[in-house]
């Protein structure tokens, strides 16, 4: 049982790893749709730099939270129903991410277009924050009842954890976005994100560094990753200032490993600490599924992950070129051969 | 509040599940006719299926990113307003989806993004095997979600442990009979919707070329195919997408309707031993008989057998659908409840985990004019969907489509009648399996079940479903209008919509080209 649980519990932190590190800078991107290019034609620039891959980088989202619910149902519902509220909100911040990433190109008025602009920056902004508000709750507990329920009513999860984790997530989606602008585009727009990546990335890091660090109280030697991630962030904050873009991203995602790594060492063996009684806490062993379940889901997830990931990497080979204006289409306006 | 939880949770799934499922049978229908449509134009090089599959591509994207958005509050949901339900079935039910994520919307996001951008970048046996990707994904995914499902129909592959189903045979889950005859059952059904939907467009079109004279009749009734010089895309070659999409979709349908018609059939004899009481309220059979109700009504302020009127009934056929011969009586209701009392009981549980029901009387009877016209309406409108196939097939033999506005207004609406015929099935299995969440296994596994009332989660109060309920009904009701409207605008673009390169070739307007530099095929 601990040993199967165990490696579930790494699984599923690597699934939400994958998560932030990839669409992380889906949302970083839209949240910059209407601040980093003044033009539309460099707005279409920023939009298609996640274009073919965003939505390969979303499943990552609904895998950890499957791969939670096979694993461990009961840390999936008492985490999903705890947080109600904010989580329908995360939904609907996800669904107009997702709509208007289609959508936008197909009207041509001036309203629609930034109409689905700010539909794409608050839908990528609130669920990013919505993300890292979910999983510093889930490290920093919560006041659950020994059912595993949340007790105080619909808001009881509004505390300092979720503004901390809501705010990192928000910060670190925000850089990353810029990283990620700066490696994939050319001109004006790969200028502009490089010097608001020097100037935003230390103290948009201050929110999730504190909760990385909290994690040292917990386990003493968690100083060493949380110093790597330290470490990689100044590493990148440099390779930024340098115009090392390639060094820059990976950097960042050493730094958001480390970090999410020593979080959840820090946590484990809990999965969802409960603040009013140690003794209500979810744990490895109290939420997971049975053993016959996780060796199932671990064969399959063995087999299948390196496969995913090497065709996601195929699927970035193919569009490994910067994007510049030159490259974006003339807009093309659907015409009318129905007049009636 | 006197609000009743269970009501409004339910209400709440019910809402963006049916939704949800307008999305998916055109995502699985239309992508796999893309899919086909491309590859035809891979081995034969004929702009006709280019010009189809980008057309009817682009409307599959502007769907498909609809599904995508509505499916995330699926993966959610559960844990969200139905955690008893997460916390009893988790061992079991989160396998399937856990499985759907990993083997098929991987598959399916990261090719399909490969497919939108990798038109002329991609070396072309590679584009076309991008979609095969996404399409196969798609269909792996709607497997593993009928798995899930099928379970709380028909559970199998478990044993109780402290009182809760233990996943012990992961095949038996995965080869569920229930699941079989559904998957199938209801592939079969989004193939209908995709017919009809190549159908109906490609009939007002094909009406609006004759309209706009530019396709006309000779004296033999068949069509003289003509070309106009100053609407986008509409020469010759636009006329054969059309006629050739018509009798594609047309037939699709009509092969679709014989799949789904002989897997109902699998799937109706299997629910009358599975799941006794819905099929007896699905045929509104208070009492045991062999005849199949044609025609049966009732007070529907009262949901018991007093009511209950038969007008018009088929003696024999009722056995027929159930065991296959005219004469072996099949089980009403009647029958039916001490059954199912005896076996379940009278009352649930006096247990606080069933709030404000513990200790209610149970009704083991579904609403019955839910699930009798529910499943009515499933076989009348897929009914209806092939027939208007049919009719299409035939009345376009000669090349093109009468010039009547009604008819071509009468295809488009007909689009909606498979769309229909997927929600009321749906509506009605679920509706049928209440008042249970999980349906017991009389057969096999007769502990495994829960009842609804237990499945809520506890903390989750009437007023946060309501938020939830009404935020969500408002964003998709205007998502939908969204969706329509963007729709309408590329169907009555026409082939040219998805097709820049018709336009520019028309106006001989240079399409870009920055010295070196190698403009996307495509760009959002």
């Amino acid at each position: 049982m601990e040993v199967l649980a165990t490696i579930w519990f790494v699984l599923i932190v690597v699934l939400w790893m994958g998560y932030l590190f990839l669409d992380g800078f889906d949302l970083g991107v839209g949240m910059l749709l209407p601040f980093l290019a003044r033009s539309e034609r460099g707005k279409r620039v920023i939009l298609n730099t996640i274009g073919p891959v965003w939505d390969g980088n979303e499943v990552w989202l609904i895998t950890a939270a499957g791969a939670m619910f096979a694993a461990f149902p009961h840390w999936y519902a008492s985490l999903f129903s705890a947080l109600y509220i904010p989580l329908t909100l995360c939904l609907l911040f996800l669904i107009f991410r997702a709509v208007s990433i289609e959508y936008r190109g197909k009207g041509h008025t001036q309203a629609w277009k930034s109409f689905w602009t700010w539909a794409m920056a608050i839908g990528s902004a609130g669920t990013a924050f919505c993300v890292g508000a979910m999983l510093a709750i889930t490290t920093l507990g919560l006041p659950l009842n020994a059912h595993g329920d949340i007790v105080g009513g619909a808001f009881a999860w509004a505390s300092w954890p979720a503004l901390l984790g809501g705010l990192g997530g928000l910060g670190y989606a925000f850089v990353h976005g810029l990283v990620f602008l700066g490696l994939k585009t050319e001109g004006d727009i790969r200028a502009r994100a490089r010097s608001w990546a020097g100037r935003i990335m230390l103290p948009a890091a201050v929110p999730f560094l504190i909760w990385f660090a909290l994690s040292i109280t917990q386990r003493t030697w968690l100083v060493v990753p949380v110093l790597l991630a330290v470490i990689a962030l100044i590493g990148a904050f440099l390779a930024v200032r340098a115009g090392a873009e390639k060094r820059a991203f990976a950097l960042h995602g050493v730094y958001l490993v480390a970090g999410l790594g020593s979080v959840f060492a820090g946590v484990f063996p809990n999965v969802l600490p409960s603040t009013l009684d140690p003794a209500d806490s979810l744990t490895i062993e109290t939420a997971s599924s049975s053993d016959y379940t996780l060796t199932v889901m671990l064969i399959v997830t063995v087999v299948i992950l390196p496969v995913i990931i090497a065709y996601q990497i195929f699927s970035y080979r193919q569009f490994l070129v910067r994007i510049a204006e030159t490259h974006i289409p003339e807009a093309h306006k659907v015409p009318v051969a129905i007049r009636s | 509040m006197d609000l009743d939880p269970v009501l409004i949770g339910r209400w709440q799934f019910g809402i963006t599940t049916v939704y949800h499922f307008w999305m998916v049978p055109l995502t699985l229908g239309l992508g796999m006719l893309v899919a086909i449509l491309q590859t035809v134009y891979h081995r034969t090089g004929n702009e006709v299926y280019l010009r189809a599959t980008k057309f009817f591509g682009k409307l599959f994207l502007i769907n498909f990113i609809m599904g995508v958005a509505t499916g995330l509050v699926q993966e959610f949901q559960f844990g969200m307003a139905w955690s008893e339900y997460s916390r009893f079935v988790g061992d079991v039910f989160g396998a399937p989806l856990a499985l759907e994520a990993l083997l098929a919307f991987f598959l399916e996001s990261t090719f399909l993004g490969l497919w939108i951008f990798g038109w002329g970048r991609l070396p072309r046996a590679v584009h076309l095997g991008a979609l095969w990707c996404a399409v196969i994904g798609s269909w792996i995914s709607a497997y593993f979600i009928i798995v899930a499902n099928s379970w709380m129909q028909h559970p199998v592959g478990v044993e109780l442990v402290d009182g809760k189903p233990v996943m012990t045979d992961v095949w038996a889950v995965l080869g569920n009979n229930t699941a079989i005859a559904a998957y199938t059952h209801t592939l079969f059904g989004a193939l209908a919707v995709g017919g009809s939907f190549l159908l109906g467009i490609s009939w007002y079109h094909l009406y609006h070329r004759r309209k706009d004279g530019i396709d006309t009749v000779g004296p033999d009734g068949k069509v003289i195919v003509g070309e106009s010089t100053d609407l986008p895309g509409r020469d010759k070659t636009d006329h054969a997408v059309w006629i050739k999409s018509l009798r594609i979709g047309a037939l699709v349908g009509i092969i679709a309707f014989a799949g789904v018609s002989i897997t109902g059939d699998v799937q109706a004899k299997l629910m009358f031993e599975q799941q006794p009481m819905k099929m007896a309220s699905a045929e509104a059979a208070c009492h045991d008989g062999t005849q199949f109700s044609v025609l049966t009504i009732a007070d529907p302020s009262s949901n018991d057998c007093d009511g209950v009127q038969n007008i018009f009934e088929i003696p024999g056929l009722l056995s027929f659908l159930a065991k296959g011969d005219f004469s072996t009586p099949v089980h009403g209701v009647t029958t039916l409840l001490p059954e199912y009392q005896d076996r379940y009981g009278t009352h649930i549980p006096d247990d606080p985990r069933y709030g404000e029901h513990a200790g209610e009387a149970i009704n083991y009877q579904p609403i019955m004019i839910v699930t009798y016209w529910g499943f009515r309406m499933m076989i009348g409108f897929g009914a209806l969907a092939a027939g208007v196939c049919l009719i299409g097939l035939w009345w376009a033999r000669k090349g093109t489509v009468p010039q009547s506005k009604w008819l071509s207004r009468g295809f488009l609406l007909a689009i909606t009648a498979p769309f229909i015929a997927n929600s009321a099935g749906w509506i009605f299995t679920e509706m049928g399996r209440q008042p249970f969440v999980v349906a017991p296994n009389p057969a096999q596994l007769d502990g495994v079940y829960m009842y609804t009332q237990a499945a809520l989660s506890p903390e989750v109060t009437p007023g946060m479903l309501l938020f939830s309920l009404i935020s969500l009904t408002l964003v998709y009701g205007v998502l939908m209008v969204v969706e329509l409207r963007l729709l309408t605008t590329y169907v009555k673009g026409g082939v040219a919509s998805a097709m820049p390169e018709l336009e520019a070739k028309k106006t001989s307007k240079p399409t870009i080209t920055d010295d070196g530099d190698d403009v996307l095929s495509f760009a959002y």
